[in-house]
């Protein structure tokens, strides 16, 4: 009986064929491939990743180059359209592909940016709350309870007005308002490592309070950390189109998408495309983001897993 | 029960001193003057700006100063608008049914819909309409909504003229404030055709505000489903020969309900937020759009007071439904 467990079953073909257990990032990428939507995800990330990276040598036009024989003309399937402009221009005569083109840039740095800057800085408040604990983590833990109470969007909105209008600010805001969800995850991981073996192992072997929350804490509660930091992308992005799209994010000429759709509004009546693509590669964009993050999740995670 | 409503209430306390702090902080950081900035360009002279300190309470430890504004909040009295001179609070509760009535008909769209759609992808998992519901409320889950709004107005109003682009009723009626409801309002005026107007302007803005919590709905009554199905009483019900649809409805749906009642809840905040967007896109005069507005105007008084009754708004509302669960649900209750 014994001697049947004990022997290597044979191995999923695709992965390593040798005897050795599939390295982690195999193991990982096995779970991951199983969900078919968290694969289209990846690709259609993959693929605004090459648009934004390669915005200089795709895009046909300047984003913000203007063409005065060409205002609000229709994409080039539709009567009036040209094949110099593929999906038509805006109101001053500006290449809508091109400007959707560069546009993937801005919206994806920005959510990477936003990320980032939150993650960081919930990961080290976090640590805060749940290593020192007493009146450091009840303060923290109050304040993102405060955050969490009112309406991202409103507070958002909130920093907005207080610091002004543009994309810098607005990135602060949404990275601020992301900001508990990762202060949480965080305290409450540290909080359940702090108290095993290995730790108390650490420290009896004489390893300072800070080597031991970055080498030893930290990793093992990175998995619901990327998690959390790739369905942040996806809120960073829509958020920020939001205030972008509200006049308070990205200012005109910038080609952030949502700032795009503030521009194209007054034009809903007369011309359908400068308001349904900009709009389209939010939407896509987002949703890829989140299939990702499902994905990841299941991958990750098997406790959630359903 | 007792008890349980004063921890909740205790629990409420520090988050809402937490709000006023934001509030009180928020309106000290804005760059510039207060007095001068609510003299506008007339400009003030000295004497008259010492006196205005001397009458705000600026002259005093800041301390002090956030005593005063706490005082001041708890009368009731949140500032006057710079633009309009009315005060803060009795312009919010004037507009505030109007978003009360949007998101209202906003998560009875998304109820009506999202929890029957949830019920039956989770009874016929993995079929396709399983996958259908799963798909179409992620997408929904992503839609950036100012756009999704767009849409429709380019569909329904432009394309099929079903529907008006903007407003709450059309121009045409003028509906005496009774309940600030305009649909119950506009039954009591009597007026032929008000209701019917006021009911096709709600339909667009109702819809897009409701994509979101619809979508997060059918996900989540789809996996408390999923996860009750499972259960070992569900197969007893089941073995004693019960039709599938009581087993479903009787046994299954009230038990998964406690999740779902949870997420409906939490929905406030999305609404809100929600509302900020879908008001300013349908020109709906509500909170959302006179927030907006207020930023655009530099209206201070308006943007700290109405930031801190949409707090205590969503406040209030998460303490409702904590203490439904309380009902719903004893094990809550009685836990510490």
């Amino acid at each position: 009986m014994t001697t049947e467990v004990l022997q290597t079953p044979p191995i999923a073909a695709g992965t390593t064929p040798a005897a050795a257990p599939p390295s982690d990032l195999a193991a990982f990428w096995h779970d991951f491939r199983r969900n078919t939507g968290a694969v289209i995800g990846l690709a259609i990330i993959v693929v605004v990743t090459g648009l934004a990276v390669f915005a200089p040598l795709i895009a046909p036009h300047h984003p913000d180059r203007t063409d005065s024989t060409a205002f609000l003309r229709p994409p080039v399937w539709q009567d009036g359209g040209s094949w110099s402009h593929l999906l038509g221009t805006d109101a001053i005569g500006r290449d809508l592909l091109s400007r959707l083109i560069w546009g993937a840039q801005l919206s994806l740095s920005i959510g990477v940016a936003v990320v980032v800057l939150s993650l960081v800085s919930g990961v080290l408040i976090g640590m805060a709350a749940g290593y020192f604990r007493g009146w450091i983590e009840t303060a923290i833990m109050r304040a993102m309870d405060v955050i969490l109470t009112l309406p991202s969007l409103l507070l958002a909105i909130v920093i907005v007005a207080i610091l002004g209008p543009g994309l810098a600010n607005a990135m602060i805001a949404v990275a601020l308002v992301t900001l508990p969800h990762y202060v949480r995850l965080t305290r409450a991981a540290v909080i359940g490592e702090l108290s095993k073996d290995y730790v108390t192992a650490a420290r009896v072997g004489g390893s300072s309070n800070l080597r031991i929350m970055f080498k030893e804490v930290l990793p093992n509660c990175a998995a619901p950390l990327i998690v959390q930091a790739s369905l942040g992308v996806s809120a960073a992005i829509l958020d920020a189109a939001a205030l972008g799209f509200l006049g308070l994010g990205a200012q005109p000429p910038a080609s952030e998408w949502g700032t795009m759709l503030a521009d194209a509004r007054e034009f809903v009546l007369r011309a359908w495309w400068v308001v349904t693509f900009p709009g389209l590669m939010i939407l896509i964009t987002v949703l890829a983001f989140n299939l990702v993050g499902d994905g990841l999740r299941d991958a990750l995670d098997p406790k959630l897993k359903r | 029960m007792f008890r349980f409503v004063l921890s909740r209430l205790g629990f409420l306390i520090p988050t809402f001193i937490g709000i006023t702090l934001l509030t009180f902080i928020m309106i000290r950081l804005v760059p510039g003057d207060p007095i001068e900035a609510q003299a506008g360009e007339r400009g003030i002279s000295a004497a008259r700006h010492e006196e205005l300190r001397k009458a705000y309470g600026f002259d005093q430890p800041v301390i002090v100063q956030y005593g005063l504004y706490i005082s001041r909040v708890l009368q009731g009295d949140l500032g006057r608008s710079f633009v309009t001179r009315n005060s803060v609070a009795s312009e919010f509760f004037e507009l505030f049914p109007a978003t009360v009535e949007l998101s209202l008909c906003a998560i009875i769209f998304a109820v009506v819909i999202g929890l029957p759609a949830g019920m039956i992808a989770a009874v016929r998992r993995n079929s396709i309409f399983d996958h259908g519901v799963m798909g179409i409320s992620l997408t929904g889950y992503s839609m950036p909504i100012f756009w999704w709004g767009l849409l429709l107005i380019l569909l329904f109003s432009v394309q099929l003229g079903w529907t008006p682009v903007s407003g709450r009723i059309d121009l045409l009626y003028y509906i005496e404030p009774v309940t600030g409801f305009l649909l119950i309002d506009s039954l009591l005026s009597g007026e032929e055709g008000a209701f019917g107007s006021a009911v096709s302007h709600l339909i667009l803005p109702s819809i897009v505000l409701g994509t979101i919590p619809l979508a997060v709905i059918a996900r989540m009554t789809r996996s408390a489903m999923l996860e009750v199905l499972g259960e070992d009483y569900i197969r007893t019900a089941r073995a004693k020969g019960l039709s599938g649809m009581r087993v479903i409805a009787l046994h299954a749906f009230r038990n998964a309900l406690i999740p779902i009642v949870t997420v409906i809840g939490l929905q406030v905040g999305v609404l809100f937020t929600g509302a900020i967007l879908t008001e300013t896109i349908f020109s709906w005069p509500g909170v959302g759009k006179w927030l907006i507005e207020a930023i655009y105007r530099r209206d201070y008084p308006v943007l700290q007071g109405g930031v801190l009754l949409m707090g205590a708004v969503v406040m209030i509302v998460n303490l409702l439904v904590d203490l439904a669960y309380g009902i719903i649900n004893p094990r809550i209750r009685h836990a510490r």
